[in-house]
């Protein structure tokens, strides 16, 4: 071994060691931080399940009992018509808690239109009132609802 | 050498652990796993409110109470309404806000550092009641576009600051002044940077008022953010929408504010009366200014069952935009009979005031107590539904609760 060779090989051993200094000093730098965010991460008391991939696509546009579990609307024809079009700027409870009728929410998609930046919905505007309409139809509640849904309780005092 | 072997052992199990800690992590998330394009923060614990309070709106953020959670005197955050029109805004800092008055009708514009606000004018505390102007919309027949709100949309909180008034003339108001307009830093539904969600105002009688504040303290402590933080117009007895919120700047005009939500079918109803349903062009609606008269009954929760032969104590609050409540009763017979109820006189003009009774029940089945307030003008809560108007506004019929007698 010449001289050159015996200090190349050192700097390649000093190398490494600095590279391995470096990685446990990242991955511990890694592990504080997570803790930082996820303190009981690290109560190994838990017990360990088996580990499954959940199919994210799949579970996305879920249906339960006929609802979009996502949105809440409900399953039917120009669901997704609804989704991708009605639930951009604001949350498809806007829609679900209004009843109207085709013309009023031909009126309120024009009112979008011109004030809200909503886009020119083409054939789909009919897709999209039709749904509602069915899906969501107006109740006649005249001037004043008997009480509903009362959750009873006993008083006490 | 063995220096170096314990470095390259310690080094793999480091990277043991972290695989490890990778699939733990995995499996623990597993239970409850949401995707993150799924996600939405629990409000409950974003803006610390009630578990009862009721979710309207997502996107926007639109929470309301329900009566019974309103029975403090002084409504805590946990239990206020979240009436919001635009996506709250992020990353404020309130050693950097400032508040711009400018306008068509002002002297000299001005901009105000939150510290300035706060050194230069004297601060005021007021309780002041603001309710939703579409409070009570769910019962319009047929039904209004918007937010269904039941009877949730009104708090009485305590708010601190310094007058509009003061901070207006420090800048000086031109005699042609008409309306002031707020403008804030909330973005608008769609993310377009040039739109406002909202920006309404008032008269400048409402402005000069005593109560009219610039508040940066609720309840005592800095405004959540949700509510507001760190400035909020706050304009007790008129719409809610008229007490901005994250607001940055206030023009004084010279003609009635225009801004969003000021201008078309917005916090407007028929200047002249309509039948339910009916077409109301843009320019035969008026802009609302004082809230109606109103009570809630907050306890008990509706749904009592108790007791034949014993009392039942009801208490409640009432209100009555920019007048006073003068008288407060209470029917259980579908307003055939009327009692009164004791009322207290308001802690300061604008907040509202606390009612109680005792009820006794003749004999034993369902009733329904109801409670009808009357202003200072005798104007008297309706128990029908008031005038059908498109927007669904001004809703102030009178509360009711369900009571079984065994």
């Amino acid at each position: 071994m010449t001289k050159e060779e015996t200090f190349r090989t050192q700097v390649r051993k000093v190398h490494r060691l600095l590279r391995l200094l470096f990685a446990l000093f990242a991955i511990t730098g890694g592990v504080l931080v997570y803790y930082m965010f996820n303190p009981s991460f690290f109560d190994f008391k838990s017990k360990s399940e088996t580990i499954a991939t959940v199919p994210i696509e799949d579970d996305f546009d879920r249906i339960e009992n006929g609802i979009h579990v996502r949105t809440g609307l409900v399953d039917a024809e120009g669901l997704m018509t609804v989704i991708n079009n009605c639930t951009n700027c604001h949350s498809a409870k806007l829609v679900t808690q209004n009843r109207m009728n085709a013309e009023r929410w031909n009126a309120t998609i024009q009112w979008m239109q011109e004030t809200q930046n909503l886009w020119d919905l083409g054939e789909n505007q009919e897709i999209i009132v039709n749904y509602l309409v069915t899906n969501y139809p107006t109740k006649t509640k005249g001037r004043r609802t008997v009480l509903i849904d009362i959750d009873w309780y006993e008083l006490e005092d | 050498m063995k220096r170096r072997s314990f470095v390259k052992k310690a080094t793999l199990s480091s990277f043991a652990a972290l695989i490890g800690t990778e699939l733990v992590f995995g499996s623990q998330m597993l239970d409850g796993y949401i995707p993150l394009a799924l996600q939405d923060p629990d409000p409950f614990k974003l803006f610390k409110k009630h578990k009862d309070m009721i979710v309207l709106n997502d996107k926007p953020w639109n929470i309301e109470a329900q009566a019974h959670l309103l029975d403090d005197k002084i409504t805590p955050n946990s239990c206020m309404f979240i009436r919001n029109n635009g996506l709250v805004p992020e990353d404020i800092d309130a050693k950097t806000w400032t508040l711009t008055v400018d306008g068509e009708s002002i002297k000299n514009q001005k901009t105000y550092t939150l510290g300035e606000l706060k050194s230069k004018f004297k601060q005021h505390t007021y309780q002041l009641a603001l309710e939703c102007g579409g409070n009570g919309r769910a019962e319009f027949d047929p039904p209004a576009k918007g937010n269904q709100w039941t009877i949730g949309a009104v708090h009485c909180a305590t708010w601190t600051g310094v007058r509009l008034r003061d901070v207006l003339e420090d800048a000086g108001i031109k005699s042609n002044a008409v309306y002031i307009g707020y403008h804030a830093v909330d973005k608008h539904l769609s993310r377009d940077p040039k739109k406002e969600p909202i920006s309404r105002g008032c008269p400048m009688s409402k402005a000069l008022q005593d109560e009219t504040l610039l508040a940066f303290k609720m309840n005592g402590e800095d405004i959540p953010l949700v509510h507001g933080y760190p400035l909020r117009l706050v304009a007790g007895g008129w719409p809610a929408s008229v007490s901005g919120k994250w607001i940055n700047r206030i023009s004084i005009r010279n003609k009635v504010h225009d801004g969003t939500k000021m201008t078309g079918t917005a916090y407007r109803v028929p200047c002249e009366p309509v039948a339910p349903g009916e077409k109301v062009k843009d320019e035969d609606m008026c802009i609302i200014e004082s809230m109606p008269v109103k009570s809630l009954i907050t306890y008990p929760k509706t749904g009592a069952i108790m007791q034949k032969g014993k009392a039942l104590k009801i208490r409640g609050h009432a209100w009555a935009g920019e007048l006073e409540v003068a008288k407060m009763e209470y029917s259980i017979d579908f307003g055939s009979t009327w009692n009164t109820c004791s009322i207290e006189k308001p802690v300061n003009r604008l907040a509202w005031q606390h009612f109680s009774a005792s009820v006794d029940f003749p004999k034993s089945g369902y009733y329904e107590v109801w409670a009808r307030a009357t202003d200072t003008n005798s104007v008297v809560q309706p128990m029908l539904l008031p005038g059908w108007n498109p927007k669904g506004y001004l809703n102030n019929a009178c509360h009711r609760i369900a009571v079984k007698v065994k």
